[in-house]
């Protein structure tokens, strides 16, 4: 479970396309905002173009408080890209975000912004846990992850 | 001008090559092996042939195939997305051309290799499609990822246990082990086998992923007039499908208002409404098993229970021959070959001939059904 500095640094960076790029610019000023539409204001998630309820183009990025739920999580083990291998079993969790319930990032559980994917003991995975968002920068981007509420 | 495809069409020949995690031949070469087999078991001469369909995934396109194997001019080509999606659309396209006088003698086919293939999550220089972006970085990086996580929250909401998912490995894989073309031919599985293999993705472990497979298969559409005239008992594609429900997002389809109804629901609702019975008077099922979760929510999404009951409906032998609802009869994608569902159909056409290695007495009606948790598609086949 040791897990060197470079085998981090080569974790997958986010490419993000025109409709998610701001997702991004967000999360690297350290917020976690949502599109949502400017006309009907209904969230959506993953970003695109248009509202499917009303059709309008107009979109706004709307600030979340950042906390959430578990809705899910997984244990990936090997075969995995080397990076992830190196700390595999590690976790990714589904989390469903307090402002918009139907809204539910992929992320990491760890127990600080810095600390590795498999930082948190697995027995602490619990569909439902309360979850808070923090920021890691890495590779020169900001990532969202998440820590327990209550640690 | 048939107003309904409803058995205007059958399936009058099939073929498959040899199923093995290593096949010297060509991706190429088995392609068209597997459709010279099914021409020459329906009794149809390759020049016959003017319609292809395939998956989007296929890299044997039909240019190469109709070349290769001697067809004649083609009036009628289509490729279907999203993997094993696809599978049941190939024949759904084919009979959908074949009714409507676009084409007379249809070819379907997948070649494969897999088993000796690259796997993306082996390649370190492996680009981050965009999609991508909102899993990738955080290390949901296959398939099995993907599917693990309906699958924990499948389980915490039903109640569902990998016993449960054990019953669906140990279904097809007794089946497997009755069918000598099946990579698992007589490679018995037991409980403890299953409950002490290494995790792939917690909950997901070794005996819940399918095959890496070598081979193709092919199958052979043509009128249910023409069908009268061919070498084996016709059979019939009664009713067709496919499923894109609103709001999907493929794999991960977390962002929808229920991810733990998929595609299936959608193809069922379409399927069911076109065809002459429903799911109580399904003798006999082939269901994508990419992997053993599939089958659960499979069985919900096809009508054979209600929501959240696919896990118990696995209970009790139900899947196993004599069982209420006896599934993948040739081993499937779990334990036959992982050909990206097409072993599936082919099975299926076996069962209403009468000739599978595990025959559910007089078969008369079976579901075939595509890959689940993407875009997906389904065919009701009847002799
Ligand atoms: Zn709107």
């Amino acid at each position: 479970m040791t897990t060197t500095s470079a085998a981090v640094d080569d974790l997958l960076l986010p490419v993000p396309d025109e409709d998610g790029a701001p997702f991004w610019e967000y999360a690297a000023r350290g917020e976690l905002r949502v599109q949502a539409c400017a006309s009907c204001g209904r969230l959506r998630f993953p970003p695109r173009p248009c509202c499917p309820h009303c059709q309008s183009f107009d979109s706004e990025w709307r600030p979340m408080s950042g906390r959430g739920r578990i809705w899910s999580y997984v244990r990936p083990h090997p075969p995995l890209l080397p990076a992830y291998a190196a700390q595999a079993p590690y976790n990714v969790i589904l989390v469903e975000l307090a402002d918009a319930p139907h809204i539910r990032l992929a992320g990491n559980l760890v127990t600080s912004a810095d600390a590795p994917l498999n930082s948190v003991d697995p027995a602490r995975l619990r569909i439902g846990a309360r979850v808070q968002v923090v920021f890691t920068r890495t590779g020169g981007v900001s990532v969202p992850r998440w820590v327990l509420e209550k640690p | 001008m048939a107003a309904t495809l409803k058995d205007a069409t059958a399936v009058v020949g099939i073929g498959q090559t040899a199923f093995a995690k290593r096949l010297p031949e060509s991706e190429k070469e088995l392609a068209c092996r597997a459709v010279l087999a099914a021409l020459a078991d329906a009794g149809i001469a390759p020049s016959e042939v003017d319609a292809f369909s395939s998956y989007t995934m296929e890299e044997t396109d039909e240019v190469e195939v109709a070349k290769a194997i001697g067809a004649g001019d083609v009036t009628f080509f289509s490729k279907i997305g999203y993997g094993g999606g696809g599978s049941c659309a190939t024949v759904g396209h084919l009979a959908a051309a074949v009714a409507t006088g676009q084409a007379s003698v249809g070819v379907a086919w997948r070649s494969r290799k897999r088993g000796s293939g690259p796997r993306p999550w082996k390649n370190t220089a492996v680009q981050l499609p965009t999609p991508g972006q909102w899993t990738r970085p955080f290390g949901l990086l296959r398939p099995a990822d993907e599917i693990g996580m309906l699958a924990r929250r499948y389980m915490h909401e039903y109640g569902a246990t990998r016993d449960h998912l054990f019953n669906v490995a140990m279904a097809c894989r007794n089946r497997a082990n009755e069918n000598p073309a099946a990579m698992m031919y007589e490679r018995p599985l037991t409980r403890e086998m299953y409950m002490t293999s290494r995790m792939i993705s917690d909950p997901l472990c070794l005996f819940d992923n399918c095959l890496e497979t070598d081979g193709a298969l092919a199958c052979v559409i043509v009128s249910a007039e023409r069908a009268r005239d061919c070498r084996h008992k016709p059979v019939y594609v009664h009713s067709v499908a496919q499923g894109l429900p609103a709001q999907h997002h493929g794999m991960v389809n977390y962002w929808n208002d229920d991810p733990l109804s998929g595609p299936a629901w959608t193809a069922a609702r379409h399927l069911w409404k076109h065809a002459d019975f429903g799911p109580q008077d399904v003798d006999v099922a082939q269901i994508y098993d990419a992997f053993t979760p599939l089958i659960p929510l499979s069985l919900e999404g096809y009508g054979f229970c209600g929501r959240g009951e696919g896990a118990a409906f696995t209970e009790g032998g139900a899947l196993e021959m004599g069982g209420r609802l006896p599934i993948n009869t040739g081993g499937g994608g779990l334990s036959e070959a992982y050909v990206h569902g097409f072993n599936l159909i082919n099975e299926g056409v076996k069962q209403l001939r009468g000739i599978s290695t595990a025959q559910v007495p007089d078969a008369a009606t079976c579901l075939v059904t595509a890959g689940e948790g993407v875009p997906t598609s389904a065919i009701l086949l009847r002799s």
